[in-house]
C-alpha cells in the first residue's frame, strides 16, 4: 500500500513539474512553439471521413495538411455533438499536443467549443460555420465558411436548363441559415432561365437519416421533381435514390458523380485545402490567425464538379458565363425585388446582398417559389 | 392529368409505399425478437445485429459481387451474435437486458471498425418485383417494387404465427418461454431451446440489416440504422408477442415514417417535426388504450425478466 502510495505522489510530482516546465516554455516563447518541428493540428469530424459529403470534403483537407513539413495532424471522426465533442478536444490538447483545433461540426460551436476556449486560452479553435461574433466570443475562437450558396446557384442554373416538370427537388437536414440560402440560391439559379420554376424542400430534421432522406427523394420524385438535390451530410443516399427513380441529380459537399455518372449534372463542393494551408501558414509564420474567414468561388474556397453528359449545350453555356461572373466577386444571389414565400419583402427593388453581406448569414426565410415552410 | 401529377394521392400512395420500404427491417427484427422473447429472454443486442448484419452484408457482396452471398453472410453473422447472447445468458445470475445493451454497443462498433473500407464503395442490390406493372403511372411503379424480403418477411409472419399454435417445437418454445420449472419437468433443457431462439432471432436480425444495405436505403453508412433495431424490439411488446401484430406494426411504423416526407411534398410544410414524431405518438395512443391497471400485459411469456 505504502509503496503504490509512493509511487503516485512521486509520478504526480513529476507530472506536475513537466506541466510547469511545459507551461514555462510556451509562456516564454510563444512563437517559437509554432515554429518548434511539431505543431500539431486536430481535426474532428461528426461522421464518417468518406462519406461522399460533409466529413469527406473536410478530411480531404486536412490530408492536403500532410505534406506540410513541420505540421503533424489528429483526427478524430464520428465524434457526436455532446459532451463527448468536449473530451476528444481535452485529449487532443493533453495527449497530443494540438495548438489549433478544427471542430468541423455545425453544432460543436455552442457550448462544447466555447467551454474548451475558456478552459485552453492557449490553443486555437477554429468551427466551420457562421457562428463567431467578435462581441460575444473569445479571440481564441473563430469562424471559416465559404460561399457555397453561389454553388448551389449554379446547380440551379443547370438544373433550370434540365428540368422538363419544372419543379426542382431539395432535401434538407434543418432550417438552419446555411441551408435555407442553399434552397434559394438553387431555386433563384433555376429561375433565372426560367422562372416559372418552383423548388419543393423536405426537411428531414437530422444531418443524417439515411432512411429519411430516401422516403424524402422518392416523395419528391413521386411529385414530378425531376432534378433532385440535397443539403444533408452525406448526400450519398439521396443522389443514389434520385438516380435510381429516373431523376437528375445535383450534388453537395463533395463530387458524388462517380455514384451516378450518367444523372450527376454538376455540384457545389468545398474546398477545404485552400482554407486549412492558410491557417496552417500563418501558424507556421507565428502570424495570429483570423478569426473570421470567408470566401467563395473568386477565392478557391467553392469549387464545381465537372458538368455531367446529361448537360445541354445552351446550360453549358449559361453556367460558363454565371461562373465567370461569380468569378470576378460580388455576385449578388439575393437581389431585390424579391419576396419570400410568406409573401415578405425581403429585398427591395436596387437592393443587392452580395455573397460576402453578412445579413444572409442569419438568413430565416424561403424565398418565393420554394414550396417549403422554415419551421 | 398530366401522369406524373398525382397530387394529393401522393399521400396515401407514399404511406403504402413507405410501409413496404421501410417496414421490412421492423418485420424481420420484430420476428426474431418475437422468438427470443417467447422462449423466455430478452435480446436488446438486436440494434448492433442489425448494423453488423448491414455491413457484413454489404461487404460481402461488394467482395463476391452477389447480393445473395451478402445476404447469408448478414444471416450468418446474426446466428453469431445470437448464439453469443444465448450462452452467455445460460451462465446463473446473468441479467439478459445488460448482455442485450452490451452486445448493441460491441455489434455497433464492430461493424463501424469493420465497416470502414466499405463506405465508398457500391455494391449490387438485392432484387425487386415490379408488382406496378399493371399501372402506367411511374408512381405507382415505383410505390409497388416489392423487395423479396418484404415477401418473405410476411409468408414469415404467419407461419410462426401458425407454428406457435400447431406445432411441436411452437409448443416447446412456449412452455419454456412461461415457466422454466414446467419444461424441465417435461425433460426440457431450458438453456438449449433459448440458446436456439435466441440464435435464430439474431439470424433473422441479421437478415432486417441486409436489407438495409442491400435494398433500402441500399447503402452502407454507419448511420444507416438510426435506431430501428431498437424500435423493433419494442415493437415486439407492442405487438404482444404475436408474429402478425409484428407484422402490422411494423407496416404501420414504415408508413408512419413516410407520413412527414409526403406531406411535405404536396406542401402541408408547417410542423414536420410534429409528424415525424407520428409513430411514436400512436405508439403511445395504443399502449394506453389497451394498457389495463388490474392485470400483466396480455400475451406476455412468464419467463420474461421484464414480467418478473
Amino acid at each position: 500500500m505504502t509503496d503504490r502510495f509512493m509511487l503516485s505522489r512521486r509520478q504526480l510530482l513529476k507530472t506536475s513539474a513537466a506541466g510547469a516546465a511545459l507551461g514555462l516554455a510556451s509562456a516564454s516563447f510563444p512563437i517559437g512553439r509554432a515554429f518548434a518541428a511539431a505543431a500539431t493540428v486536430g481535426f474532428i469530424y461528426v461522421g464518417p471521413k468518406d462519406d461522399y459529403g460533409y466529413n469527406q470534403a473536410h478530411a480531404e483537407g486536412a490530408a492536403a495538411l500532410k505534406g506540410v513539413e513541420g505540421i503533424s495532424i489528429v483526427e478524430e471522426e464520428n465524434v457526436p455533438e455532446t459532451v463527448d465533442v468536449q473530451k476528444t478536444m481535452e485529449s487532443m490538447i493533453n495527449l497530443d499536443g494540438a495548438s489549433l483545433i478544427f471542430p468541423t461540426s455545425f453544432g460543436y460551436f455552442d457550448p462544447h467549443m466555447l467551454a474548451m476556449c475558456a478552459k485552453f486560452p492557449d490553443v486555437q479553435f477554429r468551427h466551420c460555420g457562421g457562428m463567431w461574433n467578435k462581441d460575444k466570443h473569445p479571440m481564441n475562437a473563430g469562424s471559416y465558411f465559404g460561399y457555397i450558396g453561389m454553388g448551389q446557384y449554379l446547380n440551379g442554373v443547370v438544373a433550370g436548363h434540365t428540368s422538363k416538370t419544372k419543379k426542382l427537388g431539395f432535401v434538407a437536414a434543418k432550417p438552419i441559415p446555411q441551408v435555407l440560402l442553399n434552397i434559394n440560391s438553387f431555386l433563384l439559379g433555376a429561375r433565372s432561365v426560367d422562372p416559372t420554376i418552383t423548388c419543393q424542400v423536405i426537411f428531414t430534421g437530422e444531418w443524417s437519416l439515411a432512411v429519411k432522406e430516401a422516403e424524402a427523394t422518392n416523395a419528391l420524385v413521386d411529385q414530378g421533381a425531376d432534378v433532385i438535390t440535397c443539403h444533408v451530410d452525406s448526400p450519398k443516399v439521396v443522389v443514389e435514390t434520385a438516380a435510381g427513380r429516373g431523376a437528375f441529380v445535383c450534388g453537395y459537399h463533395a463530387n458524388q458523380s462517380p455514384l451516378a455518372p450518367e444523372k450527376y449534372l454538376t455540384g457545389a463542393e468545398w474546398n477545404w485545402a485552400k482554407v486549412y494551408k492558410m491557417f496552417v501558414d500563418d501558424l507556421i509564420a507565428g502570424k495570429p490567425l483570423p478569426n473570421f474567414t470567408r470566401g467563395g468561388l473568386a477565392d478557391g474556397f467553392v469549387k464545381m464538379s465537372p458538368l455531367g453528359p446529361a448537360v445541354s449545350e445552351p446550360a453549358r453555356k449559361q453556367f460558363d458565363a454565371t461562373l465567370a461572373e461569380m468569378m470576378k466577386g460580388g455576385f449578388s444571389v439575393i437581389k431585390g425585388p424579391l419576396k419570400s414565400n410568406k409573401g415578405i419583402v425581403v429585398a427591395t427593388e436596387g437592393q443587392a446582398f452580395a455573397e460576402t453581406a453578412i445579413e444572409l448569414e442569419s438568413m430565416d426565410y424561403l424565398v418565393e417559389g420554394v414550396v417549403g415552410s422554415t419551421a | 392529368m398530366d401522369a406524373t401529377e398525382i397530387g394529393l394521392w401522393g399521400v396515401p400512395l407514399a404511406i403504402l409505399g413507405g410501409a413496404i420500404r421501410v417496414s421490412t427491417p421492423f418485420i424481420f427484427v420484430s420476428l426474431g425478437e418475437a422468438i427470443t422473447e417467447r422462449s423466455g429472454r430478452i435480446n436488446l443486442g438486436l440494434e448492433g445485429t442489425l448494423v453488423f448484419g448491414a455491413m457484413s452484408a454489404y461487404a460481402v457482396a461488394v467482395m463476391t459481387g452477389s447480393p445473395w452471398l451478402g445476404l447469408l453472410a448478414a444471416a450468418f453473422a446474426g446466428l453469431c451474435f445470437g448464439l453469443f447472447h444465448g450462452w452467455i445468458c445460460k451462465f446463473p445470475k446473468v441479467n439478459d437486458i445488460a448482455i442485450g445493451i452490451a452486445l448493441m454497443l460491441f455489434g455497433s462498433g464492430l461493424a463501424f471498425f469493420f465497416g470502414k473500407p466499405f463506405i465508398q464503395p457500391s455494391a449490387p442490390d438485392l432484387p425487386a418485383i415490379p408488382f406496378g406493372a399493371w399501372s402506367d403511372i411511374p408512381q405507382v411503379q415505383a410505390a409497388l417494387d416489392v423487395n423479396v424480403l418484404f415477401l418473405i418477411g410476411a409468408a414469415l409472419a404467419a407461419f410462426l404465427w401458425w407454428a406457435f399454435r400447431n406445432t411441436r417445437a411452437g409448443l416447446i418454445l412456449r412452455v419454456v418461454g412461461d415457466s422454466s420449472d414446467a419444461a424441465r419437468a417435461m425433460g426440457l433443457n431450458p438453456n438449449t431451446v433459448r440458446l436456439a431462439a435466441t440464435g435464430v432471432g439474431g439470424a433473422l436480425a441479421g437478415i432486417g440489416g441486409a436489407y438495409l444495405s442491400l435494398y433500402y436505403p441500399g447503402s452502407w453508412t454507419e448511420g444507416i440504422s438510426s435506431g430501428q433495431g431498437l424500435m423493433a424490439v419494442a415493437l415486439v411488446i407492442f405487438a404482444r408477442w404475436n408474429p402478425l401484430g409484428c407484422f402490422a406494426a411494423a407496416l404501420l411504423f414504415g408508413g408512419a415514417g413516410a407520413l412527414g416526407p409526403a406531406l411535405q411534398s404536396v406542401g402541408v410544410t408547417q410542423g414536420y417535426y410534429l409528424f415525424y414524431a407520428a409513430p411514436y405518438i400512436l405508439t403511445l395512443v395504443i399502449m394506453i388504450a389497451t394498457s389495463s391497471p388490474s392485470r400483466s400485459l396480455a400475451g406476455a411469456p412468464g419467463e420474461l425478466s421484464i414480467t418478473k
